[in-house]
């Protein structure tokens, strides 16, 4: 067999053929964007009779939540703000999928990140900014990722379920993060909305020159593009995916299953706190129950959708970016409660889950096998 | 009178009345999700079933003026919401977890979306039984208003366990839970059997939500479940999925979650939220003591992805 050959087997993901068509080199991949696509579509759709049954028009939905998304270059720096801390999030759930995990804790990391962000920079008050920056990134890495390695460790060492944990620890993320807010680390001038003392304007990061978009984008595109190459071009992601693979397999081969789990959550955890970071940096400005908005449990879908795939979160994190960003037009134009991006986000996940049974079974995409 | 020689005394009390307030969502979502999980398959849309529950409850108890309605509209509505998770799992390759993950964020949101306008007015709340009668003392007579969704769960559970031991029914669904291959032999279509039991888990989650919006806290808004439909579902892991296990871990749970209400009462309030974060980590702390990376739970159905 040709390494063609091996090639296209690969790709299409069925049995050899010896003619290697067009269809059948690049049948596979085309499904991994087909399928989410009409996933996507139909979400949309049932979400447009939904909003009929409502009473509003679904044609005025689907132009608001163009307009509100995508529409102007107002909307698309909204729209690429929201992304930011998704990608990161995504990643939380998208690195430990790699090792077959499912983690479903990054709004806990989130939380975690932030709240370790602002404690540094509150201790490093009168430094230079960029050494409070810096702290401020590595505590909140830090933080969230002790915060995933926690599930993880559980997982590896007294077999916990890494699901039911994470999301557990979110709600005691959030429970720390109300109590420090409202009692140790509150301001006293924050009197309608307990919340920490602000970092200082000079310690915010700012926005990319020409736009308002914060640097929290460049931070977002960075960190997926190095999962990426971590994960489909170092050993140590080829590792990864063969214990993801067949555990046992794994084991035989003499891989350090503990070792690779507990660094894929520290990692996975650290990007959901860099998220946190994020949005006290550049958003806030300090850390109170704000904080909470859903970015972790929005990053679970993008994951979803983007198949795990690190570098597919990028545009699908922009789109579900772009989805909440159209949420207030909706509100405004159309009178929709707000929680309509949280059905419709629902919908496509149930969606995009259900169009998991379809991969191979596309007649035309099979090729001749 | 009694009230300032209860003195701390009040705590105790206050975690009785709340472990058998707070304990009934618990119990109806951990008896359902138990009755699923036997089947072979976890539901971890609960949370979201619960959520959805709650808000029906509501809205059918102020639209009819009659809160058994409302009851009534819940469970149909995690009736629906469990056909909607088996039947999405019942197409091939599609994993339970992350359907439930993907239900939960669907309940929930399209239980604030409908429930939008249900935040301010009043629905008609459920009757308790005042089984205190004979105290004069406040809170003993506070504790011991119960409700009667609470004893029909209390009665649940030891039916259930009867159920699985001796009935076809019973036996059918531990069949598909342990080995599928096995009630296919026997001609049974395991999908089936799990669409119903997924079903029958729901409704009695959706009870569970009727509970908190009809009974206690008793009203209808946005923040009203956080993460006990999750506990609940954490819960039946360590009760072993017997129903019995379930109730007592079920009433522990609430007198845990009245922990930080209790101390607020006596004016305790200094790590208000750290105690009502109490049910997660006594949930972790419990299931960091029982489970074990070396062999499989006791009791664990076999054919359950989690346990595998």
């Amino acid at each position: 067999m040709t390494t063609e050959a091996a090639e296209s087997v690969e790709a299409a993901g069925v049995a050899p053929a010896a003619d290697s068509g067009f269809l059948q080199r690049y049948g596979g991949s085309i499904e991994y964007i087909l399928i989410p696509g009409a996933a996507l579509v139909g979400a949309l759709a049932v979400f447009g009779g939904f909003i009929a049954l409502y009473g509003k028009n679904p044609l005025d939905l689907y132009f608001y939540m163009y307009y509100g998304a995508f529409g102007t270059w107002f909307s698309w720096q909204n729209t690429l703000t929201r992304a930011a801390p998704l990608i990161l999030t995504a990643l939380c759930t998208a690195l430990p999928a790699q090792l077959g995990m499912v983690i479903i804790g990054g709004e806990g990391a989130l939380l975690i990140g932030a709240l370790s962000a602002t404690s540094a920079a509150l201790a490093l008050q009168g430094a230079a900014p960029i050494v409070v920056q810096i702290a401020m990134v590595i505590a909140g890495m830090i933080g969230g990722g002790l915060w995933i390695t926690l599930s993880g460790g559980l997982r590896q060492y007294r077999g916990v379920n890494e699901t039911i944990s994470s999301l557990l620890l979110v709600y005691i993320a959030l429970a720390i993060l109300n109590h420090l807010v409202e009692g140790p680390m509150r301001d006293p001038a924050s009197l309608n909305k307990p919340s920490t003392r602000e970092i200082g304007a000079a310690n915010m990061i700012g926005t990319i020159p020409g736009t308002d978009v914060h640097w929290g984008l460049v931070f977002g595109l960075v960190a997926a593009i190095a999962a990426y190459i971590l994960i489909y071009h170092t050993t140590f992601g080829f590792a990864a995916r063969v214990a993801g693979g067949n555990i046992r397999a794994a084991k035989i081969v003499g891989l350090g299953v503990g070792k690779l789990i507990l660094t894929v959550c520290f990692l996975a955890g650290s990007s959901a706190g860099l998220a946190g970071m994020i949005e006290v940096a550049a958003v806030q400005g300090r850390t109170n129950a704000n904080l909470a908005a859903g970015y972790g449990f929005t990053g679970i879908l993008v994951a979803f959708l983007a198949r795990q795939n690190p570098l597919a979160i990028i545009p699908v994190a922009i789109l579900l970016g772009g989805i909440s960003a159209s949420g207030g037009l909706l509100q405004r134009r159309l009178g929709l409660p707000d929680a309509s991006v949280l059905v419709l986000q629902g919908i496509i996940f149930v969606f995009v889950l259900a169009s998991d049974a379809l991969y191979g079974r596309i007649g035309f995409l099979k090729g001749k096998s | 009178m009694a009230d300032a020689s209860l003195g701390l005394w009040t705590v105790p009390l206050a975690v009785f009345g709340g472990a058998i307030r707070v304990s009934t969502p618990f119990l109806f979502v951990s008896l359902g999700e138990c009755i699923t999980e036997r089947s072979g398959r976890i539901n971890l849309g609960l949370e979201g079933t619960l959520v959805m529950g709650a808000m029906s409850a509501y809205g059918i108890s102020y639209l009819s003026g009659s809160p058994w309605l409302g009851v009534l509209a819940a469970g149909i509505t995690g009736a629906l919401f469990g056909a909607l998770h088996a039947g999405i799992c019942s197409l091939p390759r599609v994993n339970d977890i992350a359907v439930g993950i993907a239900l939960m964020l669907l309940g929930t949101g399209l239980a604030f979306f409908l429930g939008k306008p249900l935040i301010e007015p009043t629905a008609a709340r459920l009757p308790a039984i005042d089984f205190g009668w004979w105290s004069d003392i406040p809170q003993l007579r506070a504790a011991l208003r119960i409700n009667v969704l609470f004893l029909i769960g209390v009665a649940i559970a030891p039916l259930l366990y009867w159920a699985f031991r001796t009935t076809r029914w019973g036996l059918l669904i531990r069949t598909a839970g342990e080995s599928a291959d096995a009630a296919r032999a026997m001609g049974h279509s395991v999908l089936l059997i799990r669409l119903r039991a997924t079903m029958v888990g729901g409704f009695l989650a959706g009870i569970g939500g009727s509970f908190l919006s009809l009974f206690y806290p008793g009203s209808w808004n946005e923040g009203l479940s956080s993460g006990q439909g999750i506990t609940a579902v954490a819960l039946v892991i360590f009760a072993r999925w017997d129903p019995m296990l379930c109730l007592w871990a079920s009433l522990a749970f609430g007198g845990a979650a009245a922990l930080g209400p209790a101390l607020q009462s006596v004016g305790i309030t200094s790590g208000y939220h750290l105690f009502n974060a109490a049910p997660y980590i006594l949930t972790l702390a419990i299931m960091i003591i029982t489970c074990s990376p070396k062999r499989t739970l006791t009791g664990a159905p076999a054919e359950l992805s989690i346990t595998r």
